[in-house]
């Protein structure tokens, strides 16, 4: 079986442009939904709150959960299902930590069992975080990336060029940017296992853009007498097959984590599902054109006929 | 490459493959020799899986600076009074400064010596002199401030240890991070409300002595003593519920603290069934409480812990026995944990949470039952995908698939890492990328194949060439991984964890073992078509 047919050239490197355009404007679209928005919707890992996970045995609302937790000061508090319907799992957030708040989930349990039957929930998740740590993972999340990057940075300029590394870590900012945007857009929250996803997400294309590079240098080697651009193009073509098996492979499987991975993990799978998806479109357009683009603003030393 | 060749790499293979069973049965059945699970471990579970509660704590080692300070005040002031050098307002100035007055040159130098022989760990801050009066500001040393905390942290530590040992929790872990902070993970806890009770109360009790020739109504408008201070007490009528608040003035002084206790246990008194605890001095402290009562004898002796007064007896005669009570309205769980607070003793500085996360058993059985599930229908997915897009080679990449995920978990075990919700993931996630090495491989060969090759060769280039390509795409993937690894806390190092387990296991499968397969059939079987 073929998805791709052997020998396809796809002018690909000629359609930069659009690509560009498209990239742009999805770059703009996120940051200003960051900047409408005040920033990521940050969740209690780094803005520090309180989350009580709770499950209950029958068909409830959130406005009856809430009317019977009228009797707390919850300060600023969200209540919202949580996973599918028929699960009946709700959260509670609140702004508030521990500090505030001593012994909240007892409180909430004791609240509870005034209008619920006892019995007829179960709390199953508490996460008290305090301001300071959500200040020091929010740093801490920041670093990684920096450091990754970095890393990035240093391993790809030493095994290729430079312009290789920038091409690389532009698509990468690329993917990064674009996959926060869209949870902002969504109004999706910034927890812990995201940061993780978002770095999976630089790994994963780094990944892509690497097979392209490669497969560029290899022929770069080969023929001397072609234009960098045709290179380039016929390099990514000739990937092309591997690309999209191995974002179908990726994405059967987070696909299955997406469905069937319960709720806990559903906004990290998410994550993953769009992360890979543009992953995959970057490495084609952004990272190779990118290289192209350096090469026409400060050519490389190599000589080569037109 | 010779037929002894592959069977040499096939044997490797096996040790291999056999080594990660090894540690890997014991995780999935019981029903294996005893001597088997002596050597190796069930993976662990973190604690979103298994249930249990991760709680970060910081000690506020500056409290313990401050009670030092305060001791060392109180000794200051004596060696001062002892040794006949005069000196006005001696007082600790918030937080971890000591002021005092010095008349004159005089008493300055008298000052400045005692300071020096007998305070090493004293330093002037700062000095100011009007009219030939100096007032003096000390600190501790920054050494003797930087032991101090170090000391509170492992004290802190131990406490907690025995506390928890007390408590009776399996597989409890309590880890230091940085300077000041504690890492507690208690596995599978069914209160967590009560084990916050339990390892977050300083516990430090005091024995006080009420002021009573003072007003107390006159030190709660403000006019508090010198020497004295205002605490309170708490009660639950049990009848209306309401909890009633009571001040007490007492003399600042402690006469006698919880360290000097030898044990502590729940009673149950006769006469009303309430829970409360009894206590037993050791020697020393039996001697001092002893001497205390003896010269306080129709006084009214507070026992305070941690600030709030328990409860203020008089004392009525003399008590030699070394043994005492308190008592207040606890339930028989309160009773029972503050006996084990005071056994362990108290904690050298209070303690805040930082971080708590609960998982309750039932959500954590919950992600494991969901995290196979995924583990399966995405395996299953791929491997169809693979025999259908390239024939027997994706059988091939089936087997690598299939070895690979055994030496993931088997390496889990292996290296006791921890398999978390994240964690989970991340085998999924392996799963889909594994698998690219292989199509990275497949599709060189097709190409090669395209240009006329021959299987052997086609094989030998397509391996050949996408071994590069495959190390570097793995690397960069590593590098996040590792990264994340170092900023990770608990689920999410089981993430980072899986993740680089994952990648380098799959290069071992996809480029070794598949290449062991494919010149089998070159070699030994002479097979003349490839199918892929």
């Amino acid at each position: 079986m073929e998805i791709i047919k052997p020998g396809i050239n796809i002018d690909l490197v000629g359609k930069m442009k659009i690509a560009f355009v498209f990239s742009l404007s999805a770059i703009i679209i996120s940051i200003l939904s960051l900047i409408l928005h005040g920033g990521p919707n940050l969740g209690i890992d780094f803005a520090g709150g309180t989350l009580v996970q709770i499950k209950f045995s029958q068909e409830t609302s959130a406005d009856r959960i809430r009317d019977s937790l009228k009797t707390i000061d919850l300060g600023n508090s969200v209540i919202q299902r949580f996973g599918y319907q028929d699960n009946n799992e709700f959260l509670i957030k609140t702004e508030k930590s521990s500090s505030a708040i001593k012994g909240l989930s007892n409180k909430i349990e004791e609240a509870l069992n005034s209008s619920y039957n006892k019995g007829d929930f179960e709390i199953r998740r508490v996460e008290v975080v305090g301001p300071k740590v959500g200040r020091d993972l929010r740093e801490k999340g920041m670093l990684a990336m920096l450091y990754a990057v970095i890393g990035i940075l240093i391993y790809v300029t030493w095994r290729f060029e430079l312009r290789y590394a920038v091409g690389a870590v532009i698509a990468l900012l690329h993917d990064v940017l674009i996959t926060v945007g869209i949870f902002s857009l969504l109004g999706k929250e910034f927890t812990l296992p995201i940061i993780a996803a978002l770095l999976t997400i630089i790994g994963y294309s780094l990944n892509d853009t690497i097979v392209v590079y490669d497969r560029i240098r290899e022929n770069i080697k080969g023929i001397r007498k072609q234009s960098l651009k045709n290179i380039v193009n016929s390099s990514i073509n000739q990937v092309l097959s591997r690309t999209v098996l191995t974002s179908v492979t990726t994405l059967l499987v987070v696909l299955a984590l997406f469905i069937f991975g319960g709720a806990v993990i559903h906004d990290f799978a998410f994550a993953l599902l769009i992360g890979i998806l543009i992953g995959t479109y970057s490495s084609i357009f952004i990272a190779s054109p990118t290289v192209l683009v350096w090469e026409s603003i400060s050519p490389s030393k190599e000589k080569r006929k037109k | 490459m010779s037929d002894k060749n592959i069977k040499l790499r096939g044997i490797i293979t096996l040790v291999i493959v056999a080594t990660a069973l090894f540690f890997l049965i014991p995780s999935i059945t019981q029903k294996i020799p005893s001597v088997w699970k002596d050597y190796t471990d069930k993976i662990h579970l973190g604690l979103d899986l298994q249930g249990g509660m991760h709680l970060v704590l910081e000690v506020e080692t500056e409290k313990a600076v401050e009670s030092a300070m305060e001791r060392i005040s109180n000794e200051l002031k004596d060696t001062l009074m002892e040794k006949r050098v005069r000196f006005k307002h001696l007082d600790r100035e918030g937080g971890a400064v000591t002021t005092l007055e010095l008349p004159n040159k005089e008493t300055s130098a008298q000052f400045a010596k005692i300071l020096k022989n007998d305070f090493p760990n004293l330093d002037i801050k700062s000095s100011e002199i009007t009219d030939g009066k100096e007032k003096v500001y000390l600190k501790i040393k920054d050494k003797q401030i930087e032991s101090i905390e170090k000391f509170a942290l492992e004290q802190s530590l131990e406490t907690i240890r025995n506390r928890v040992d007390e408590f009776g929790v399996s597989e409890p872990e309590i880890i230091p991070q940085g300077k000041d902070r504690i890492l507690i993970q208690l596995p599978g806890i069914k209160d967590p409300q009560r084990a916050i009770n339990l390892i977050g109360k300083t516990a430090l009790l005091e024995f006080k002595l009420l002021d009573e020739s003072h007003s107390l109504e006159d030190a709660l408008r403000g006019n508090v003593p010198t020497g004295d201070v205002v605490a309170y007490g708490y009660r639950v009528e049990s009848e209306t519920g309401r909890r009633t608040k009571t001040p007490y003035l007492l003399k600042r002084k402690t006469l006698l603290t919880g360290e000097s206790l030898e044990d502590a246990r729940v009673s149950i008194s006769d006469r009303f069934g309430e829970a409360y605890v009894s206590l037993t001095f050791d020697s020393q402290g039996a001697r001092d409480f002893d001497r205390i009562t003896a010269a306080n004898v129709k006084k009214r002796l507070a026992i305070v812990l941690d600030g709030v007064v328990h409860s203020a007896p008089v004392i009525q005669e003399r008590i030699s026995g070394g043994n005492a009570q308190i008592t207040g309205s606890f339930t028989t769980d309160e009773a029972h944990d503050l006996a084990i607070v005071l056994r362990a003793g108290a904690l050298p500085a209070p303690v805040r949470i930082l971080e708590q996360r609960t998982v309750g058993p039932s959500l954590g059985q919950d992600s494991i039952d969901k995290g196979i599930l995924s583990i399966m229908v995405g395996s299953i997915l791929v491997l169809l995908f693979m025999v259908m897009y390239y024939n027997l080679s994706g059988i091939v990449a089936d087997i690598a698939l299939f070895l690979n995920i055994i030496l993931i978990l088997g390496a889990l075990a292996a290296f006791k890492a921890t398999l978390t919700l994240p964690g989970i993931a991340g085998i999924v996630l392996t799963i889909g990328m594994a698998v690219d090495a292989n199509v990275l491989i497949f599709e060189r060969i097709r190409e090669e194949l395209r240009l006329g090759k021959s299987p052997r060769a086609a094989i030998a280039g397509g391996f050949s060439k996408a071994l590069l390509t495959i190390v570097d795409a793995n690397v960069t993937t590593l590098i996040a991984a590792l990264v994340l690894f170092q900023f990770g806390t608990g689920p999410i190092k089981g993430f980072a964890v899986t993740l680089s387990i994952g990648i380098i296991c799959s290069m071992f499968t996809a480029i070794f073992v598949t290449r062991i397969i494919y010149d089998y059939f070159i070699w030994d079987r002479n097979i003349k078509r490839v199918s892929i």
